[in-house]
Order: C-alpha cells, then structure tokens, then sequence
C-alpha cells in the first residue's frame, strides 16, 4: 500500500510543475493590465508605470517566472491585490469554509441520493423510480444560483426560518479559536454550542443548494450500476440460494455497486468544491471559488496561479485517496495493486 | 436501520437550528445590537491606507471614518433636504484654526488630539503624513497634486503644534484640497516603527491596520467578508459620533442585500440596482436618499481622432439621435438627474453639470448625417464597462437601437472591468458611454480632466482645441485671483464650445442612492460619496 501511494505521489510531480507552468503563462495570456486597475480611476501614465514597477511587472517574463517559482518552493503564494492579503493566509482562510459547506452538502446529497438510487434500482418502472428520476433532472437543471436564491427567498425572507444569508456566522457571534478550520467541529472542540447552533444554521441552505444539484450523479449513478450489479450471475445465484432480498441488495449488490459511485463522488466533490462560486455568491460565504473568480475578473494573478496550484493538488490526493478506498473495497484492486 | 437513525437526528438538529436566532440571544448581545450599526454593501476594502499602492474605493471608507484631516467641510442643506458637505465652507478637524496667508497656510493644531494608541499629535506627525502623500506615487501624491502640493519643502513645521504649508502657485483648488480624503494624519512614530528599508513609509503595516487619529478604529478585518470598527472614545476631532461599533459585511448578491433590508436585518446598504431603489421607495418600510453625485457626468463619448467622428457634424446627429428620456425611464427608472433637453433660450450658467439643449430629433439627426456625408449611415462599435453592466448594459442595447434608426450600425462590445482602464487609456474605442465625477466640485477641475488639450485619461475623445484650452487656463487664473467677471465668462465659454462640438454628450447626473432602517438617521452627503458614520444615529 505504502509503496503505492509513494509511486502515485511521484507521477504526481510532473503533473504538478505543468500546472505551475500553465498558470503562470495563462494568468500573463489574461487580457487586461493589473498596473492600470490598481492605478485607481484617476491615474496617470506615470502612475501606472510607478504601480507596474511596484508590482515588478516590468521584469521580462522569464524573469517573473524564476521569482514565482522561488517564491512558491518557499511556501509564498504572492499577494493578492483585491483583498491586500497574502494569498497563502486567504487559501488557508477559505479552503476549510468552502471544504466545510461542500462536504456538509455531500453528506446530505449522499443521504439521499443513494438510497433513492438503490430504491429506483430494485424497483424499475416503480413510482419510485419515477421520483429518482423527476428529482435528479429537477436538480441538475435548476441552476444553483436559483435554487439558492429560492431557498433564502422562502426561508429567510418569507417564513423567517433562516437567518440573514451573512456568510459563515451571524454578525454578533464570533468565530470559535481555529483548529480545523472547520466551525462545526471548532465549536464543539470549544465546546460554544451557541456557536455551533449558529454556524449550522448558516450552513442549512447553502448546503441544501449544493446537494439538490449534486443529487443527480449521484444518483444516477447508483441506479445505473446497482442495475448492471444486480442483473448479474452472482446475484441471481445468491438469489436462488435462496438469501433474504435484504442480503442480496446490501451484502452482494451494494458493495460491489460502490465502485464507479466512489468514483462519482470524488467528481463531484472536487467540483463542487472549485465551483460553488455562484452558491458562496448568494450565500456571502467566505469561500475559496468566489476569491478565485474575483481575483480573475480584476487580473488579480497570484490569487489565481495560487487557486489553480491548491486545486492541483487537492486533486492529486483526492485520486489517491479514491484508489486507496477502491483497495477498501474491492479486493481484487488491492491484489493487483 | 442505523442510517435511518442517522437521517433522523440529523433532521432534528437541522429542525432545531432553524429556530430563528434572536430567540437564544442575552441580554447583553442585543444591548450590542442596539449600538452596532450592520452595514451591508458590494464590495469591502483591499487596504486601509489610501496611500496604499492600488487602494479600492471602499478602503476610502475606512480612511475617511479612521483618520483625521486638518480641516473638513462644513455641512449645508442639499438636494432634496439632505445633508450636504458645503464646498466653499471649512472647519477645522484636527487643527484649531486656520489662517490663510498670501502664500501660504498656517494651522494650529488641538492640543489635546491623540492617536489611537495614546500619542499626541503633533506638527511632526502632518509634515511626515504630507510629505508620504506626496512621496508614494500612484493616486494620492496625483490627488496632492491636483490642489498644487507636490513637493516635501512645501509643508513645514514651525513648531510642535504649528505646521505651515506654503503655497507652490496661487491656485484655489490647494486649501479644499486639504480637506479631501488623501491628506490625511498617520501616527509616524508607530508607522516608521514598523516600516522597512523595502517600505520606507510603511505601507505594509498601514494595509492591514489603521494608526489615526479619527472617530473610528479597525478592529477586525477579514478581506471580502467583513471591517469591524469601533469608536475612538477620545476622539476631539468634531462631536462624539453615537454609533459605538460598526460592522460592515460584503453580500456580493443585491438581492440578498435587499431581503437584509427589508426583514430588517441589516441598517444601511447601498450600491442596490436602480429599481430596487425604486420599489424599496414606493414600499415606505426604509429611509431612501437619492443625491446626484456632485461633479459627475454618465456620457456618451466619440473619439474625435477616428473617422467619420472627427465630423463635428456627424457628432450632432449621434446627440440628435440618443433617446434620452427612455434611458431616463427605463434604464434609471428615474434616479438620475437629466443634463439634456434645456429650453432653446436658456441661458449658460456659470456651472457644472448643466443640461444640453439636445432631445431626440431622428429627422434632424438623419438630416445632419446626410450634410455630412453618410446619408446611409456607417458601422462602428459602442463599448462599455462590464463592472456597471447594470445601467450600462440597457443604456446601450437603447443607443444601438436608437443609432440604428438614423442608419448608424452598433456592435456592442462589452469590456470586464479589469480592461476597461487600459482600454480607455489606449484612446482606440470610437464610441462608448463612461461616467465621470470629481471630488473637487469646480468646473474648471472637471474640464482639465476631461477637455483639456494635455489629453488626460479622462479626456476619453482625444479632444484637443486651443480655443477650449484658453478658456479653461483662463478660468483657472481667475479663479486664483478672484477675477470673478473674466472666471465667468471664461466658464460659460468652455461649456458653450463643449456643448458646440460634442466630442461627449451628456446623458444624465447619476444618484448616489442609499436605503437605511427608518430608526437610522443623519446621512450626510460627501464629495467621496461614502459613508460618513460619525454623523449617523441609530434610535
């Protein structure tokens, strides 16, 4: 096992140092001049050069790529432009925010999802199946903005369930000390179950959002392999041996349905994780996704390259992990492995 | 079984904090309530210096309500009943008195003024905040400049509590200049403490934290989420502000800014759509201000260098051929204060903005077209700036449609905000609409910007005319000396010649609108437009 992980952890370098590559060159491709934004609206050619020179952005390409790379082997990201921070501090900052209300969304999704796709599985043509698939073709094709828009429309503002869509907490609480980033589990480890209320509360619709949209792979996905599992030899033999339904389903037909639905889940993870964007929109959540995009719209470069290169990397362990769970699963992986 | 277990409590706890908050609350989180005023708005700040390089205009925010100037403005009674900062009349701020010298100014400064951090203020302190102004390059030494101050030499210190600042020419833009945002008074001891040999002025430091002397401090700030800002219970600056602590959240999406509003959630929001405004007006649940920015213009501009534009007669008839009340009506739903359609023998006024005398002819606009040639029109290309795609998008889907009616085919070309600067730098768009506004409300100001021959960035038409550039110098020279008969001639002639040639053709003076709970009151109006909170009161 370990030596697996070492060898999937060395093809991941090269991987790597092309994204760096790419990023670099494709933020410099951007059209749009960083010096001129910043100038401010009332700045003059001097002045833009004066910011050019002060950003370092007069230094021929090759020259700003050698001082990127140096920068990032020490840990440094740069500086981000828009927020005045540096971009390592923002990713830490956000990555547990956006990685929080993702997982949390999953959670749900899979809560739901799974059984619905077990359920429309082993009862085709049921109304069962009907509702799989009425409510994943409604989740997949309600945008997301939308659907959060709907929810806060009607629970914050209608019925008043909800509180103010204002991010990860409420104005007048506090985030509970860091230690995972995380202020569900930071707030039980601190033991504020104010906080904790509070910051779930938050959490409830932007995580519903996410997971009416995430519903449909899911979803699908266990229907469409549970279906493949279930019609083949070795259930039907377990079947005539005679074991309960409950056994076959669960034991025999689940597992080995689990595969290509790990498989689906860690897509939809990591999609959802870079592409929640419009959901932190709506939601003011401080999230990793919406500091991309804004970092992009004001050719903000080092919060991007730094975006891309987190993102790279959550990937690469992400795939490690899924292998690592496929051997979890499925011995004959493991074996060959 | 046990995920059934799971489904179910998990749901409870879902039920369970869905309760709607202020049930759970103390007591003595909503006393905080009572003294905090939430203000939710668009964007936040990137840096709280705007000596900072690249400092957004949200960061103005937090200077102007952190720092203290020497003098500030005085307030009047303004458009629709609304405070208003007075131009022509000062008060002190952090000096006692001003006295204004034949070439120079002298100001005393309040003995008992100090720092956030205890320190008092002194002479020193101005000279060396100055001197950074004037030294940092980018916009604020530009802004420095723009009132004639631009050397270190000019601002001296007599004594610990004297400064004097001497004149480089007779100008009468230098003393409201003082009382903009930029010159504004750090603590130098703390700042150069903290300051490196990379960073002689310490702008990393001041980035991320505020050393003033105003009525509010920092303390927290989380960039794109969230400024907290609590009183300076010392502060000698002007009257002791009655909202202790501000927080002030970023909600990227209007609509929920709106439902903040209106469930009463939030205190003030502003930069709302157009017709948000409108409805939350007609609604009566919230306080609604509408001023027109002093000193601004939304325009359509022609670059006079590119053909067939370079026709004075072909610009006519694009001014002929706007739909301005439909932009009035559909774009702004009335939220804009009109700058066309003034009766046919009204006189020029000695002011800025003033109404055109254009309305939408298509006949004339056709008839010009033909005198100058193109009587089956041409085909260009009408730009604007995504970053205020939201009246700018309309506006333009209405000119394009209107231009096409005299034959004139648009393509839109939308520019990201990102681009939008460089692009206008460039002068290489032929035909595009922007807005304009200057802090320092004289007309004078906004034409060097915008007309004068030295072709500013703002001077977006490449308009170059001797004539225009003789009449704008001369009104500045008036206005040094106070030539009052030759400053209004001069003036009545710069708008005249622009209004003849129409390299830019007004549309409308845009509102500053901002919504407030019915409790919050004192909103005053500021050239910077931004909030000013040591005026506001939360009942």
């Amino acid at each position: 096992m370990l030596t697996m992980i070492g060898k999937r952890l060395m093809f991941a370098i090269p991987s790597l140092i092309g994204v760096v590559i790419v990023t670099f060159l494709l933020t410099r491709a951007l059209p749009g001049d960083p010096a001129a934004y910043f100038a401010g609206p009332a700045a003059t050619k001097e002045a833009v050069e004066q910011i050019r020179k002060k950003l370092g952005l007069d230094k021929p390409l090759i020259e700003q790529f050698f001082r990127y790379t140096a920068d990032l082997a020490r840990g440094d990201f740069g500086n981000s432009l828009t927020t005045g921070q540096p971009v390592a501090t923002e990713i830490k900052n956000r990555l547990p925010a956006s990685a929080e209300l993702t997982l949390l969304g999953l959670v749900v999704s899979i809560a739901i999802a799974i059984p619905l796709g077990v359920l429309a599985a082993t009862r085709p043509g049921s109304w069962i199946d009907h509702l799989c698939r009425v409510t994943t073709t409604a989740g997949v094709s309600l945008p997301v903005f939308f659907t959060g828009l709907v929810l806060v429309y009607v629970f914050y503002f209608r019925l008043g369930w909800s509180p103010a869509p204002l991010g990860r907490l409420d104005v007048f609480y506090s985030a509970p000390p860091t230690v995972t980033g995380f202020y569900l589990i930071d707030a039980i480890i601190a033991r504020d179950f104010e906080t904790f209320r509070s910051a779930l509360s938050q959490l409830i619709l932007p995580a519903a959002t996410l997971a009416v949209f995430s519903l449909a792979p899911i979803a699908r996905m266990t229907r469409a392999s549970m279906l493949a599992v279930l019609s083949s030899d070795f259930v039907r033999t377990a079947r005539a041996s005679g074991l309960s339904p409950g056994t076959v389903i669960v034991t025999y037909a689940f597992r080995n349905a689990m595969l290509p639905v790990i498989t689906t889940l860690s897509m939809v993870f990591s999609f959802l994780l870079g592409a929640n964007v419009l959901v932190e929109k709506v939601f003011a959540w401080p999230g990793i996704g919406s500091y991309a995009v804004e970092a992009l719209i004001s050719s903000d470069f080092a919060p991007v390259q730094g975006f891309v290169l987190t993102m790279a990397v959550m990937y690469v362990l992400l795939n490690l992990l899924i292998d690592v769970l496929y051997g979890v699963i499925d011995p004959r992986v493991r074996l060959e492995g | 079984m046990k995920r059934r277990d799971f489904l179910k409590s998990v749901t409870g706890v879902a039920a369970g904090a869905m309760v709607p908050a202020p049930a759970i609350w103390s007591a003595a989180k909503a006393q905080a309530r009572s003294e905090t005023l939430l203000i939710v708005s668009e964007s936040g700040p990137n840096n709280l210096d705007i000596h900072g390089v690249g400092t957004n205009v949200p960061g103005y925010e937090v200077s102007w309500n952190c720092y203290d100037r020497l003098i500030t403005h005085e307030m009047k009674t303004g458009p629709g009943g609304v405070a208003y900062y007075d131009r022509d009349k000062f008060k002190p701020e952090l000096a006692e008195d001003m006295k204004v010298g034949d070439m120079s100014v002298t100001f005393k400064l309040k003995k008992n003024a100090k720092f956030h951090d205890g320190a008092p203020v002194t002479a020193k302190d101005v000279k060396w905040s100055l001197d950074r102004a004037v030294s940092v390059g980018g916009f604020p030494t530009f802004q420095m400049g723009a009132g004639s101050l631009t050397k270190r030499e000019q601002f001296v210190v007599v004594d610990d509590n004297t400064v004097r600042i001497d004149f480089a020419k007779k100008d009468r833009l230098t003393i409201p200049d003082l009382a903009v945002i930029v010159p504004c008074v750090i603590n130098s001891e703390l700042v150069k403490k903290n300051a490196s040999e990379k960073d002689p002025w310490g702008l990393e430091y001041t980035k991320q934290q505020t050393a003033g002397s105003g009525a509010y401090k920092v303390t927290k700030w989380t960039a794109g989420t969230e400024v907290i800002m609590e009183r300076n219970d010392d502060w000698v600056g002007g009257p002791m502000p009655k909202v202790k602590r501000v927080i002030w959240r970023m909600v990227p999406q209007a609509g929920n800014r709106r439902a903040l509003l209106e469930r009463g959630d939030a205190d003030i929001s502003y930069d709302l759509p157009n017709k948000d405004f409108v409805e939350l007006k007609g609604g009566g649940k919230l306080n609604i201000m509408s001023v027109p920015y002093s000193n601004g213009v939304q325009y359509i501009g022609m670059n006079v260098k590119i053909p067939p534009f370079d026709n004075p007669k072909v610009r006519e008839a694009v001014a002929c051929a706007i739909p301005y009340q439909k932009i009035m009506d559909a774009v702004l739903f009335g939220l804009g204060k009109p700058m066309f359609g003034a009766a046919a023998n009204a006189p020029t006024e000695v002011a800025w903005p003033q109404p055109t005398k254009f309305v939408t002819n298509i006949e004339k606009a056709k008839a010009l077209l033909a005198e100058a040639g193109f009587p089956n029109g041409f085909e260009t290309t009408l730009s604007f700036d995504l970053g205020f795609a939201g009246v700018n998008e309309p506006l333009c889907i209405l000119v394009q449609e209107s231009l096409g009616q005299i034959g004139i085919k648009t393509t839109i070309n939308k520019i990201p905000g990102a681009n939008w600067r460089t692009e206008l730098n460039k002068k290489a768009l032929p035909l595009y609409t922007n807005v304009f506004s200057g802090w320092l409300d004289y007309p004078e100001y906004f034409f060097i910007w915008c007309y004068d021959g030295k072709n500013s960035i703002f001077n977006t038409m490449s308009y170059q005319s001797k004539e225009m550039d003789a009449f704008i110098h001369g009104a500045v020279d008036a206005a040094a000396i106070g030539d009052k008969a030759v400053y209004e001639k001069d003036v009545k002639g710069f708008v005249d010649l622009a209004f003849k040639d129409i390299p830019r053709i007004p549309l409308y003076q845009p509102y500053v609108n901002v919504a407030m709970q019915k409790n919050v009151s004192g909103y005053q109006y500021w050239f910077h437009r931004r909030l000013d909170y040591r005026a506001l009161v939360k009942a």
